[in-house]
This record gives C-alpha cells, structure tokens and sequence, in this order.
C-alpha cells in the first residue's frame, strides 16, 4: 500500500486536493448533496476530463497538444449536424464524428513525425484550421441532437450519474491499455526518453501517430459529449478547452516534459478546475471578481506543486 | 574535395535564418503582386506604408515573444498585458490629477515589467511549465481588469505622445514604423553584441551547460520575461494610440499572430536559434497576409483556416530543410 501511494503520489496529493474541494462545494451548494447537484458535476468534469486525457497522450510523447479545443468544436459541430434521425443514420454519425476526431489527430501526428515540425506550433497552426472548419459549417450556434439519446448519457441511473459511468470506463480501458499492453508502454518509453527507445527497437514514428490518433480519438469522445450536455455545436468552445486541458494535466501530475503521469491525473486535474469554478459560483465572492480569484487558485495550485524544486540536493539538477 | 568544399559553401550561404527570411520575402512579393491582381491599389506607396505602420505593433509585441521564445520558454500572457496596459494607460491618462496623467504612459509600461516579474517568478523560481505559469498569469490579469473596469467599457484620454507616436508621419514615413526600426536595432545590436545576447542564445540550447559555465541563469531569465512584458506593453500603448480606445479583449487576437510572426521567420520554438530580421520580415508578412485576406472579404472562418494553412505550410518547409541538415 505505501509502495503503490508512493509510486503514485503526484495522483494521490491531486485526489487528495479534489476531496477538499469537492467536500467545500457539497457544503457551500444550496441543495447540497443530492442526485441533481453531483449529475450536473459530473457531466462538466467528464466534458473537461475527456479533453484533459486527449491533451495527455499528446504531451505523455513530449508533445502539447493546442489544437485540442478545436478538435472538440469541430466534432461538437459536426455531431450537431449527424447525432440525430433514426438510430442507424445515429450510430453512422457517430462512426463518421469519431473517425473525423482521428483523422485529426493523425494530421497533427503526421506533421510532427514527419514534418518536424515541433508539436506546438504544429498544433496551433492546425488548430487555426480545424477552428476554421467548425466556424464554417456552422458560423453561429446552433443544430439538434437526438435527445432521448442526450437523455440517456446525460442523466442519472440509480443515483449514479451516467457521466461519471461514461468517464470511469474510459479510464479503465485506457489505464489497461497503457500499462498492459506493447503500444502502452512504448509510449512512456518514448517519453522518458526517445533516443533510448529508438535503440530498443521500438517504432517511435509509429507509436507517436498512435498517440496523435488516440489524442484526436478522445477529443472526438470529448465532442461528442458536449454535443449531449449543450444539445448544440458551438464552434467557440475551443480556447477555453484547450487551455483548461493543459491546466487540467498539469495538476493532475502530467509531466510536461513527457513520459510521467497517467489518463486518472488528467481526470482528477479536469476535476479540480471544474470544481474550483463551480465552487467560485456559489462562494458569494462578487461575480466580477471570480475570474481573477479563479486565475490565483490555478497559479497558486500550480505552484504548489512547483515547491519540489526547494528539495533538490544540487542547483544543478533544476537544468536539464 | 572540390565537392565537398562547394558543398559546405552553399550550406554555409543557404543557411537556416537566410532561408527563411529569403522565403518571407518572397511570400511578402507573392501576397503584394497576388493582391495588385485584385486590386491595383495594393502597389501604391500609402498603401504598403500603412500596412507598415500596423505590421509595426505586431512586430514590436513580437520582439519581446522572440526573447523569451530564444529562452526555450513562451509567453502566453501577451494578451491581457496588451488590454491591462491600454486600460491602465486610458484610465490613468483621463484621470483629475494633473501628476497620475502625466505619467500615464510610464505606468503603463510599469504594468509590463511588474507583469515580466511574476512571470518570470513562476518560471525561473518555482520552475513551472513556461505555457502553464504564464496561462495562469493571463487568466489573473484577465480576472483583474474585469474587476477593475466591471465589464463596461474604460473611459479616460489616450495620451497625446501615444496618438503621436501610433498615427503620426514624418517625411510621410509612419512614426510608427520609424519606431519599430528603432527598437529592431537595438535589439540586433543586443543580441548580436551583448553579453546578454550571448547568453540568451547559450540558454536556449543548454541551460545546464550555461549553469555550469557560472552564469547567473535566474538573472538572465528574468531579465528577459521582463523585457518581453515591457515589449507587450510598449507594443499596447502604440496600439492604444492606433485605436483611440481600449477594450477587453483588444489584445486576444494578438497571440497567435506573435507566435507566428516569430516562428516563420525562423526561430526555433525549441529555443536558441533564430535571428531578429526574419521575425521582422515574418510580422510584415503576417500583417500583409490577414490585409489580404480581409481585403478579399473573406469570412472569418475561411481566413482562420487558410491562416493556419499557410503557417503550417511554411513550418513544414522549414522542418524538412532541417531534416536535410540534419539538425
């Protein structure tokens, strides 16, 4: 137990974080703690922590990943259009949405892979384009989704939000997937360090568009979940996905310098700063003061898990 | 031998920096003959010299985005240092005391550096993520200027030397580029001639091996954080004098173009390599290409993706002869 609360402590002191403020927004929230208010959490932490694990397999390869927000617009917009009809023309939209969030990804990967292109230019010059996409199919707000499907996902079952449901199974296939399988783990291997994966053989080019893939595939799940919560595409969600998922793996433990951290992190982190937020709301803090309270909490988090820097034996190890 | 010889030769005269700023300037021809096409007026001297006038606010922000991109590190701050500026700037300038309007302009620039310092505690102390710190900076300044001004719009007088400066002429030359030329030389000079300059460089590419050699690491980095907030704030005040007015959100469309303006003209986001005229070249390519491209009436969402289209076009270029050098 102490071996594995050691092993994963970064996780640990964020789960520990998001309690606190979890168990402050149940006591502060006017209905306190009932099916409603955790259903409505959810749904806005899965939207965030499905952006967060996409922004995680990007950076868990030493990228960042800027285009993330825009992935999620443009399938949010394009689900707006194909999430409705009957169930076939659904389950094909869907099918067509996600392989979209992949072709993305993949675009990103392959710039960077064999462009060399470095990943955050890259993604921000993409993410200019697939923005763009998403503003012309759809320049204002608008479009259905089937909404006894959005019922269905977004709903609770049993006193157990069905978000929440959505957002566990995710992470334990992907937690499987990375710690049980070859691909998995070649890509912390690459993380940690890319030269010595080269020389083991693994197929770092490969592995890498795995990653982009899997990253542009999330985001697509992400899109698609914001389509149910909003029952709109909106193409000017995108920044402010995109800056909160890199915030959201960065509390979570996500190592930006790559190779350290896991998908649960991202989540917690994603939790985090939903719950902040949400806790600003209802905190009877005036409402122009709260996004600058909102920015101190985040720079003060961040910080926080900065103060390793004050134990280090040698300046020294600070450069790398 | 001969070969080998003639070969390190043209590498050596095709080197990174040379094509890219050679690559600029074609792209700049390319956008000015392309939009004569459209319409004539696109040759005519007023025309090229306005456009100049507006590459130079970019062009001046960017200054300071290409030190800290020299760093190894990013500014994602820029934005709300440009609107935090222009509002303290408006507010103080159009206040009752004689003595605070006066010293709107200082103020203003007071805002950048104090805004460089928290940046580059963050990142040169507490060794955050440069894109993380500075995010959270940007939502802060975000947060105060919404509190400072609730969401109406900030009233007060644009100092005169601002308006000056922005749209004034001399000899029919934009004092506003006249004041960009000014700030590209020294900051050449700087780089080129300064210790600091070295060191910018130098830490770029191994910060552990500069630690090494004695520097004074955390000196340097600060000192450039603060001259990339002086150079945002600096770059809001023209800009301030340029729209006669301030508002939330003026400096949001900025980000992008900065980075851009610094990346295409050939600095490496990885730090360390990169020299001022192509991010020079690079903010008047980007200035003509957004002139254009509003110009043709495009819609926002087709100019956005040929935006990206074309940076990325550029990057990969630039990646590719990389590859070939085997960099």
């Amino acid at each position: 137990m102490m071996t594995w609360l050691r092993q994963n402590a970064r996780e640990t002191i964020a789960a520990l974080a998001l309690a606190i403020l979890f168990a402050g927004y149940i006591a502060i929230h006017p209905r306190g703690f009932s099916t409603y208010v955790v259903t409505i959490w959810s749904n806005q932490g899965t939207l965030l922590g499905l952006a967060a694990i996409a922004q995680f397999f990007v950076v868990l390869v030493k990228g960042i990943d800027l285009s993330v927000g825009s992935i999620i617009a443009l399938t949010n917009v394009m689900g707006s259009f194909l999430l409705n009809g009957s169930p076939t023309s659904i389950a094909l939209g869907m099918a067509v949405v996600l392989t979209v969030g992949v072709a993305c990804g993949l675009v990103n990967g392959i710039a960077v892979v064999y462009g060399g292109v470095q990943p955050i230019v890259t993604t921000l010059a993409t993410g200019g384009i697939f923005g763009g996409i998403a503003l012309l199919l759809r320049p204002t707000p608008g479009g259905s989704i089937d909404e006894t499907m959005s019922d269905a996902l977004t709903y609770a079952v049993a006193g157990i939000p069905v978000s929440a449901v959505i957002l566990v199974i995710v992470l334990v296939i992907l937690l499987v997937l990375l710690r049980r399988t070859a691909v998995g783990l070649g890509l912390y291997a690459i993380g940690s360090s890319e030269q010595s994966a080269y020389m083991t053989g693994l197929r770092v080019n490969r592995l890498k568009l795995v990653a982009y893939g899997s990253s542009g595939f999330v985001a697509a799940l992400a899109g698609t979940y914001v389509s149910m919560v909003t029952l709109t595409g909106d193409p000017n969600i995108a920044p402010s996905y995109t800056l909160n998922s890199i915030a959201a793996v960065v509390l979570g433990g996500v190592a930006l310098s790559g190779g350290v951290g896991s998908p649960l992190g991202a989540v917690i982190g994603a939790l985090i700063l939903k719950t902040i937020s949400s806790l600003m709301f209802f905190s009877g803090v005036p409402p122009l003061a709260q996004p600058f309270f909102e920015g101190l909490i985040l720079a003060t988090a961040i910080a926080l898990g900065a103060l390793g820097v004050f134990q280090v034996r040698s300046r020294l190890e600070l450069y790398r | 031998m001969t070969d080998a010889t003639e070969r390190t030769v043209t590498s050596r005269w095709l080197n990174r920096d040379r094509v890219s700023v050679l690559l600029i300037g074609l792209g700049c021809v390319a956008l000015l003959l392309g939009g004569s096409l459209l319409y004539p007026g696109f040759l005519k001297p007023g025309y090229i010299l306005q456009q100049l006038q507006i590459a130079a606010f970019l062009g001046i922000i960017a200054t300071g985005a290409m030190l800290v991109i020299l760093l190894g590190e990013i500014d994602l701050s820029v934005p709300w240092t440009i609107t935090g500026t222009a509002i303290v700037v408006i507010s103080a300038s159009g206040s009752s005391n004689p003595l605070v309007a006066s010293l709107a302009i200082p103020l203003g620039l007071c805002l950048g550096i104090a805004v460089g310092l928290l940046n580059a505690i963050g990142v040169a102390v507490f060794r955050v993520p440069a894109m993380v710190w500075t995010l959270a900076v940007n939502a802060m300044l975000l947060g105060a200027a919404v509190f400072y001004t609730g969401n109406s719009r900030p009233n007060g007088e644009v100092p005169w030397l601002a308006t000056q400066a922005a749209t004034g002429r001399t000899f029919g030359i934009p004092n506003a580029f006249l004041v960009w030329l000014v700030v590209a030389a020294i900051t050449v000079w700087v780089l080129k001639r300064t210790v600091y300059g070295n060191y910018l460089y130098a830490l770029g590419n191994s910060r552990r091996a500069v630690f090494l050699a004695g520097a004074r690491v955390r000196l340097v980095m600060v000192a450039t954080f603060v001259l990339a907030g002086v150079f945002s704030s600096f770059g809001a005040i023209l800009l301030l004098g340029y729209t006669n007015q301030a508002y939330q959100g003026m400096g949001d469309p900025y980000l992008m173009p900065v980075i851009s303006a610094v990346v295409i003209g050939g600095t490496s986001i990885q730090g360390g390599r990169g020299n001022y005229i192509g991010t020079f070249a690079g903010a008047i390519f980007i200035t003509l290409l957004s002139s254009i491209l509003s110009v043709m009436q495009m819609p926002p969402a087709a100019r956005e993706m040929i935006f990206g289209a074309i940076i990325l076009v550029m990057l990969l270029v630039h990646g590719l002869t990389n590859k070939k050098e085997g960099v």
